[in-house]
């Protein structure tokens, strides 16, 4: 069995890319040969940043013959069609079988198609490989059409087999294929045949090139933690970087530098940060002081004075980039503690959209937001506006614009400073979050209040000019501010009745997009977001000075946005509740109650009954309400009544009835009180209690009796148990 | 390791390796364009010569301006006037990476003792409709070049595709020459009876260049200036092809291509004197690009760049 080895060779690829671009070999490769009847035991690939290879094992040395069967025309059909049909099968007439079938005598053609052997094979599908290859972005290079990631040299196909190693003849474009590889661009540059895939990596490494990325990385990560062992230091994780580095390097030296004295007081972040993003260095902390102090480089070489020369010019380069950082960290802070009012004021010049205004004017309405918010989720007003108008001075400062990802992180570091307490400090970073799924999300009162305010002013704001996410389009990233609000609320069992806070804030945020939007200037944007549009007067008063329209109809429209923002908020906490397991069926039967926009409270319900329904009880009752509602609704669409008329005991005539009566009596004092306090875990497992009574009462009880009295009886007792049921859930919208 | 190279003493002494070295390659050595750019890109010999199908090889030094950059001469690596060196070859030769390294050698880069990278770096140049590939080259994890394979220019696919190679000058020398501050840099061999360093010729211009760009420059004239380059290029543009003197096929893409240099300039200067606000920018950066394309349209039709009688429909 034949072992193949492709080893594509090419100018610096990308550290990024590699990874992806050695397992899509790999899978092009395997693919296409098992496509083609070529099966192998096992494949592996790996990269460097001049070369992907490919290595696998135990192919098969040709394709197997395959037999492909051919019906065609009746064996009495026209001469014609026969010949057309031996002409495409390639037979001749005493090749062909006679089958009798249903549809009478008729011909069968049984053409072997010989295997091809796996050379032939391999060599068409890595030309398709290299020429269809998926490169986030590919180019072309000198005179020719051919595209790679970077110019394309060289092309190592081999396959082994105790017979020995023979090349696989191949020309993309004028690179022809060998047996040749090269070592480390300048430790070993001569190129050397190989025998197979074990000579290779052996040679490979004899040439000062590591071919497998994650020995790079291992190596790169014993050698920097034991050097920082020595000198009793930790080097900072940071796995995405460790990757990169590995993807930069054939031959890994690893050597530890200084950090000049003068910048050891800068934030350890804004080290790390700039030694990431400029150098690629990794982090060498102090588990002492927390403290950033050495940095781990590494280089691609040994040199004869053990890396001194490089270690050297790595600590001169990241001299001159932390002096930047410190000459910005020094004026910055020189701000913050004076004034960081010129901050508030440059964002007077920085749009944040064309229609909804500039930073500083979403930082007003934030600010007049998260007052209104604050004493809902314990935080005191005046601070949380303050952390609000705070909360995005940073953006201004000049380390943030040369390190867009510290923002908030550095307005903390500048409010602190700026002498203000820590609770505003903290709004400044936590507001922005939960940016990920897997974020943690806020619980400082303070920084809660200023995190909704946030999310829900972009979602209102975004409302009111209906640029809303359409299908994969979310440039606004709203959906990740719903579930932000979504996962504030639940993680901080905040309940709040958004419905009128939606409408009114869509309502404010369509008036200040009107009155910036021409020469509207009639109203400040302070006077608008005073007004309170949750009341309907309110609304119509202000609709009416700016619309010639008619403001009621108007006012409506801008309504039906606020509602429309809360049914997506409901969407959204569908997808999130899903994923915990909560059925979206199970979800809708609780937003179709009242007081559904509290999304904690709708969550307590819609839990509450996903964890009856799991019961036994829970289940049974179900199947019971649905049979109960079944008879009643096709009673009153026969009767064309409605039985709503309270039942009476006294027309009760088996004990069955008798005993359903006394259970919903029970029930019902026990679920009334629950659901006034909301504790919904009783109230469902009170309902769930009649499921005894409920199905002894159907097993024993005809309610169609033929007694009118006891029949009307019977359908008004029934009426009685799907309300009281409704009353917790709308149980009618549970599929099942 | 190998035959050593001796380090080279000066600024002046490291451009002329530059030369030599590229002059032995087989490039023109040619002399800096006589107007303000901000990158040695903007240079016709490789934005214009980039285009069409003639082979190309050419190296020169090109004065760069950029006046958001100017520090007064106080920054020890910020300079709003400042030397980069340019190598277009077209079509990119298969050993360019070799032919570079070569060329880092020549100037007193030590192989054996430095660490040479090419980290990714993706090119674009938003004002010259121009972006291609490759990499920015790292000595001892400071950034000495760019090295691009240019992918298209002014909006027109690059075929064959050029080599470009970028170096910026006073970095680099001030790495190899071992100076802390680029006003300390001998300019020419320190050991002559009048040595000069660069703050000796450059100190006094960029505090001038520096209050000038931020503070004094008249906005209201480069503003006017910006329009009538723009309307100028245009112009050029517009005109007939045949010289109704001659009658001779004269397409005038380099003088149109200059008026979309100044106004390339202008737009870095008003930039500077900070009247452009964000969203006029992109306006700006716009309207350049669409000179940018203009130019390479035109210079396409023209014999130097690949246009042939019989083409011709």
């Amino acid at each position: 069995m034949p072992d193949l080895l492709i080893e594509l060779f090419s100018e610096e690829i990308p550290a990024r890319m590699q990874k992806r671009a050695s397992e899509d070999l790999k899978k092009f490769v395997t693919n296409g040969m098992v496509d083609a009847g070529l099966t192998y035991a096992s494949a592996a690939a790996f990269s460097t940043p001049r070369r992907l290879t490919l290595t696998v094992d135990g192919l098969l040395a040709a394709s197997p013959t395959a037999i492909e069967e051919r019906k065609g025309p009746r064996a009495d059909a026209p001469e014609k069609a026969i010949e057309g049909f031996l002409r495409g099968a390639g037979l001749t007439r005493d090749q062909l079988e006679e089958r009798d079938t249903p549809k009478g005598s008729v011909l069968f053609a049984r053409i072997e198609k010989p295997g091809r052997p796996a050379a032939d094979i391999i060599a068409e599908v890595l030309e398709q490989a290299i020429r269809n290859f998926p490169w986030p972005k590919s180019m072309r290079w000198g005179a020719g059409s051919l595209r790679w990631v970077r110019p394309l040299h060289a092309i190592l196909c081999l396959l082994t087999d105790e017979a020995g190693a023979q090349v696989v003849p191949l020309d993309v474009d004028g690179i022809t294929s060998s047996d040749k590889t090269a070592g480390h661009r300048f430790m070993s540059p001569d190129r050397f045949s190989v025998t197979s895939f074990d000579d290779y990596a052996a040679k490979l490494k004899r040439a000062h090139v590591v071919l497998d990325p994650q020995e790079r990385a291992d190596t790169i990560w014993h050698d920097a933690t034991n050097m920082a062992f020595a000198n009793g230091l930790e080097v900072v994780e940071d796995k995405g970087l460790l990757a990169e580095i590995a993807g930069l390097v054939e031959w890994p030296v690893v050597l530890m530098g200084r950090i000049g004295d003068d910048f050891l007081e800068l934030p350890p972040e804004v080290l790390q940060t700039s030694m990431k993003e400029h150098q690629k260095f990794l982090s060498v902390r102090n588990p002492k002081s927390g403290r950033i102090e050495r940095f781990i480089t590494v280089a691609n070489r040994e040199t004869v004075d053990n890396g001194a020369t490089i270690l050297a010019g790595n600590e001169k380069v990241l001299s001159a980039r932390l002096a930047d950082a410190k000459f910005f960290w020094d004026n910055d802070l020189r701000i913050a503690q004076s004034d960081m009012g010129v901050w508030l004021k440059a964002l007077e010049n920085v749009t944040f959209h064309n229609k909804l205004g500039t930073q500083a004017e979403l930082v007003t309405r934030m600010a007049s937001l998260a007052r209104e918010i604050a004493p809902l989720v314990g935080a005191d007003p005046d601070e949380a506006e303050e952390a609000a108008r705070l909360a995005k001075a940073d953006l201004s400062s000049e380390m943030v614009y040369e390190f867009p990802e510290l923002q908030g992180l550095m307005g903390r570091y500048y409010i602190k400073a700026s002498g203000r307490s820590e609770a505003i400090a903290a709004a400044a970073q936590e507001h922005y979050a939960p940016l990920g799924p897997s974020d943690d999300v806020p619980t400082a009162p303070v920084s809660v209040a200023v995190a909704l305010a946030e999310k829900i002013d972009k979602l209102t704001g975004f409302w009111a000019i209906d640029e809303k996410p359409t299908g994969s389009k979310d440039p606004f990233a709203l959906r990740r501010a719903a579930l932000g609000v979504i996962r504030i609320i639940l993680e901080g069992d905040i309940s709040i009745h958004w419905l009128q806070r939606l409408r009114g804030c869509v309502v404010g945020r369509a008036l200040i997009v009107w009155v910036n939007s021409e020469d509207h200037k009639v109203l400040s944007l302070s006077e608008i977001l005073s007004a309170d549009f949750s009341v309907a007067e309110q609304r119509q008063r202000y609709v009416r000075m700016l619309t010639g329209d008619d403001p009621e109809k108007s006012a409506g429209e801008l309504v039906a946005k606020g509602d429309d923002l809360l049914s997506f908020l409901h969407d959204r906490l569908k997808v999130y509740l899903r994923d915990q397991g909560i059925r979206h069926d199970v979800i809708d039967a609780c937003i179709a109650m009242k007081g559904n926009d509290d999304l904690a409270l709708l969550v307590k319900r819609a839990r509450a009954l996903s964890d009856v329904l799991k019961t036994d009880d829970g289940e049974n009752l179900l199947q019971a309400f649905k049979r109960a509602n079944n008879i009643l609704t096709q009673a009153e669409a026969a009767d064309g009544v409605e039985y709503s008329y309270g039942p009476d005991v006294k027309f009760a005539q088996t004990d069955e009835e008798r005993a359903l009566f006394d259970a919903l009596d029970a029930a019902e004092a026990k679920i009334d009180p629950a659901m006034k306090s909301l504790d919904f875990t009783t109230a469902m497992s009170a309902m769930a209690a009649l499921r005894g009574p409920l199905d002894a009462f159907f097993t024993a009880v005809q309610v169609n009796a033929e007694n009118a009295t006891v029949r009307r009886n019977r359908l008004n007792l029934l009426s009685r148990i799907t309300r009281l049921c409704t009353s917790v859930a709308d149980l009618t919208r549970i599929e099942g | 390791m190998s035959d050593t190279i001796q380090a080279p003493k000066s600024f002046q002494e490291i451009i002329l390796r530059l030369q030599n070295y590229w002059a032995g390659k087989g490039c023109a050595i040619l002399q800096p364009y006589d107007m303000e750019v901000g990158a040695g890109t903007f240079h016709p010999a490789t934005t214009l010569r980039s285009l069409g199908t003639q082979p190309w090889a050419a190296a020169y030094v090109q004065p760069s301006r950029r006046p958001t950059d100017g520090r007064y001469g106080e920054n020890p690596n910020r300079l709003q006037h400042y030397y980069q060196y340019q190598v277009l070859i077209k079509p990119s030769p298969p050993d360019l990476q070799e032919l570079y390294l070569g060329s880092l050698a020549a100037i007193g880069v030590d192989m054996a003792l430095h660490d040479i990278r090419f980290v990714e770096d993706d090119w674009e140049s938003p004002t010259l409709g121009a972006w291609g590939l490759g990499w920015e080259v790292w000595c001892d994890g400071m950034e000495v070049s760019q090295f691009t394979y240019f992918q298209q220019v002014g909006g027109h696919d690059c075929h064959p595709v050029s080599g470009e190679l970028t170096y910026g000058l006073e970095r680099l020398a001030m790495y190899i020459l071992g100076v802390d501050h680029v006003m300390d840099m001998p300019f020419n061999d320190p050991q002559t009876p009048i040595a000069l360093s660069y703050g000796d010729i450059f100190k006094q211009t960029e505090e001038e260049y520096a209050r000038w760009n931020f503070d004094t420059a008249d906005t209201a004239v480069l503003l006017r200036h910006f329009e009538e380059a723009e309307a100028h290029c245009r112009e050029i543009l517009g005109a007939v092809h045949d010289d109704p003197k001659t009658g001779k096929r004269i397409i005038m893409a380099h003088p149109a291509y200059d008026q979309c240099i100044k106004a390339s300039h202008i737009f870095n200067l008003l930039d500077a004197r900070g009247v452009i606000s964000v969203t006029e920018r992109q306006a700006y950066i716009g309207r350049v690009r669409a000179l940018a394309k203009a130019c390479a349209d035109a210079f396409v039709q023209t014999r130097a760049g690949g246009w042939q009688p019989e083409s011709a429909a």
